[in-house]
């Protein structure tokens, strides 16, 4: 379960970003932001070889006392975040890839609304609706 | 004393708490209306005032009390503070006061009038007005209160003061003034009047209910018959159906959800004002444009969006049309959007028609293999992925199997079909295709997928130049794998490939006749010309063979090599596949070094010994079986170069896209 869930948008602006509300959410908002360095560094690495299928999910980008983030990016450069509770140790890395399928399909399904423009912010009840059932359920 | 009396009952009216102030001006303009242009400004005219006072429906000695205690009496007419005492001692004397101008100022509920001519009008327009909360009164249409009196006090409860109850009762009251905040729903039957906008036109029939759903849901749905049958003639019919239904029906959502048989009827026309063919789907872009006529926000367009299409292809089918225009006319019509689809708006339940697979906007073809494959192959296993998850129906079954054929002629590797989902029965053999075919022939088949990676393509990445199947065919023609496989042989193709395919070195030996071959071979470039070779090296190996140095395509140099270290048991004539081009020739008096030590041991065995002949022949056979698969290699490395070019030019367009879309990208964001 989810702590913080953001989509960042390609020019590095959050699409969505929503965390559980009981915790800081200024600090996840930090967390993120400073997530994108790593994503970048991560989709810089992997080598631009013709032909050669760059990899979707960035797996753990980096750890913390307090948590881990995940990382995935679309090949549209949009970026998802997941930020877990390190404590949340049953979490395998299947099921954070299929938290982030999951949210790339909600995406693509934002995307497809044609009353969506691309670089707002996304207002879907759906994706919303996805993002609460990956977050942790507080009380 | 009567205008003194005027006067502190104009006093008075300045206690007129708001509602009834609304509705006292609301029956002042009535009453003025017709008749103001001809009297003095403020004036009433005596006849319409006459009018409302007969409608409170009290005794006419009552009547002219008011009249003469409210002031007008003496003034001759009724000027507008006598009007409001008027309706305050009318009210009163409904309620059982005396008239005199002491009951006034006690806390008097509206005064009801019947029979008024306008009286769905008023039931309209006095909802609203009575109300700030237009959901929870637009709800509680007037016309409920006759019928269902339990239900009204049910309603009563919703943040209504008591005066807005009694409010209901006596809808009737003029109140032409326009319908206040609420008025968007109520002036709705008004405005649609006036502006054609079809998607308001079949709200007529909704326009009654109000958001009930907002409220306990229980209220009868005859609450809004009344309305329909009064106003709207046009839609009686549907209203009748409603009318049939007067008892305490819990207003589920079936009712305002349920497309009636008149607005498929229309839905459909309006379908086929956009989309002529009632089987083919509507894109996104050409919906946006035609639901955003219809006046509603752009989120709740979204979610309406959201919750019609329900597979999820940015294009909407007929069904998925109906369904989002039927949510677009009852949200118009009041009635707030649900969380999801309700049981009869599925789509199953609306007649589902099946998508036909040749839709004209498939005019991006499925991606070909030979452009960009990282792109959009993983979006394209996003989707499959999504399918997956979503309920398979056939649509999406042929979705899934086109972006099966997409990902699998994309992915270089056969794992990606694999990943992909396994219950594809159907095409089997499309994934065999496409591995060894260009995509052309499942793109009419997966226009659905090809609308969302359409969609897709636009929205998430910069739009991938159109895959130029055109340009790969006619480059690629030449390195038909499939042919070229399928052969078997080297066939045509493989006979124009020679020139890449590495001839092996003519012994040095049979460089003469190397030279004869060659013209044969050019002559016949079509079949076999190993087999040629071989015959004709067979023929002429018994002569004398000058051993020279020579090779043809010193750059084919290592399958030469390969074939000549392989085939030095053989003739070395089985080397002289010479190309049929005639440049091979020239390369012979280059004086190419030529490993031709081994071949010029003449493995074939002379003819007069057939046990050796039939050993030869063996190796002959093999070794035209290895050149064919040198050829083979020869080819698909060429073909890899090309496409490898191909890619590199593809990926430079899709570099300059990317720049541009970054350019535009800062103007749509800001």
């Amino acid at each position: 379960m989810a702590v913080c869930i953001a989509v960042i948008a390609k020019e590095n602006y959050p699409l969505y970003i929503r965390s559980v509300p009981t915790q800081n959410e200024l600090k996840f908002h930090y967390t993120v932001h400073t997530s994108l360095d790593v994503v970048e560094e991560k989709i810089s690495a992997v080598g631009k070889s013709i032909g050669d299928q760059r990899e979707l999910y960035l797996g753990l980008l980096y750890p913390t006392e307090d948590y881990k983030v995940y990382g995935y990016v679309t090949n549209s450069k949009v970026k998802f975040v997941i930020v877990v509770d390190s404590s949340n140790t049953s979490l395998r890395d299947n099921e954070i890839r299929s938290m982030f399928r999951k949210l790339h399909n909600s995406f693509t399904d934002v995307m497809c609304n044609p009353f969506y423009n691309p670089g707002d912010p996304i207002q879907s009840k759906a994706f919303n609706g996805i993002v609460s059932g990956m977050m942790v359920q507080t009380g | 004393m009567d205008q003194e009396s005027a006067a502190a009952s104009a006093g008075s009216l300045i206690s007129l708490n708001e509602h009834e102030q609304r509705y006292y001006s609301g029956l002042h303009a009535l009453c003025q209306a017709a008749a103001a242009a001809a009297d003095a400004p403020g004036k009433l005219s005596s006849s319409k005032v006459a009018e409302l006072f007969k409608a409170s429906q009290l005794p006419p000695e009552c009547l002219h009390k008011v009249t003469e205690v409210c002031g007008a009496k003496h003034l001759g007419y009724f000027g507008t503070p006598q009007f409001y005492v008027a309706l305050k001692l009318l009210a009163a004397a409904q309620s059982g006061l005396p008239v005199r101008l002491e009951s006034i100022t006690a806390n008097l509920p509206l005064p009801r009038f019947a029979g008024l001519k306008n009286e769905p009008e008023m039931r309209y327009t006095v909802a609203p007005s009575s109300t700030d909360a237009p959901a929870a009164l637009c709800g509680l249409a007037p016309g409920s209160v006759p019928w269902t009196p339990a239900e009204r006090s049910t309603f009563r409860h919703q943040d209504i003061s008591a005066d807005k109850k009694e409010l209901w009762s006596p809808p009737h009251s003029p109140c032409s003034s326009p319908p206040r905040s609420p008025q968007t729903y109520c002036s709705y039957p008004y405005t649609k009047q006036r502006n054609g906008v079809d998607p308001q036109i079949t709200s007529e029939s909704l326009s009654c209910p109000r958001p009930i759903v907002q409220l306990e849901q229980h209220s009868s749905p005859s609450h809004y018959l009344s309305n329909p049958s009064v106003e709207h003639p046009a839609k009686l019919q549907t209203s009748s159906e409603r009318l049939g239904q007067q008892s305490t029906v819990d207003y589920s959502d079936d009712d305002p959800w349920r497309i009636t048989a008149e607005q498929l009827e229309y839905y459909t026309n309006q379908f086929k004002s956009l989309q002529p063919d009632l089987g083919a789907l509507i894109l996104g872009a050409v919906v946006k444009n035609f639901f955003t006529k219809s006046k509603l926000p752009i989120p709740e367009l979204s979610h309406i969006w959201e919750l019609s299409d329900v597979d999820r292809d940015g294009a909407l089918t007929f069904t998925e049309f109906c369904i989002a225009f039927h949510l677009i006319v009852a949200r118009k019509n009041g009635y707030p959007l649900p969380e999801s689809l309700p049981p009869t708006l599925q789509p199953g339940f609306v007649q589902q028609e099946e998508d036909v697979p040749d839709t004209p906007e498939s005019s991006e073809p499925l991606i070909v293999f030979e452009d960009a494959e990282p792109r959009p192959c993983p979006r394209e296993r996003s989707f499959a992925e999504r399918l997956q998850l979503s309920s398979g129906t056939s649509k999406q079954e042929q979705e899934e199997k086109s972006i099966e054929e997409d990902l699998g002629v994309k992915s270089s590797a056969q794992d990606k079909q694999t990943l992909q989902l396994g219950e594809f029965p159907e095409r089997p053999e499309l994934l065999h295709e496409l591995d060894s075919q260009m995509r052309t022939k499942t793109r009419p088949r997966s226009y659905s997928s090809t609308s969302i990676e359409d969609a897709m393509k636009k929205a998430e990445e910069p739009p991938t130049p159109p895959p130029r199947p055109q340009k790969t065919h006619s480059r690629a023609s030449s390195l038909d794998l499939n042919k070229l496989l399928q052969q078997g042989t080297p066939g045509v193709k493989s006979g124009w490939l020679l020139p890449p395919a590495l001839p092996p070195r003519p012994s040095t030996s049979q460089v003469p006749h190397f030279l004869n071959v060659s013209d044969k071979v050019s002559q016949n470039k079509v079949q076999q010309p190993n087999f040629a070779d071989f015959s004709h090296f067979r023929e002429e190996e018994e002569s004398t063979v000058k051993p020279e140095d020579q090779a043809p395509g010193s750059t084919f140099g290592p399958s030469t090599e390969d074939l000549n270290s392989s085939k030095q048991d053989t003739s070395g004539a089985s080397h002289n596949q010479v190309p049929p081009k005639p440049i091979r020739r020239k390369y012979h008096p280059e004086g190419q070094n030529l490993e031709t030590g081994p071949p010029p041991a003449m493995p074939l065995p002379p003819p007069a010994r057939p046990s050796q002949k039939l050993l030869s022949r063996q190796k002959r056979e093999i070794q035209m079986a290895i050149r064919k698969n040198r050829e083979t290699n020869a080819v698909l490395t060429r073909l890899n170069s090309e496409l490898q070019q191909q890619l590199k030019v593809v990926h430079k367009e899709r570099v300059t896209l990317e720049s541009q879309l970054e350019l535009l990208r800062p103007l749509a964001s800001t």
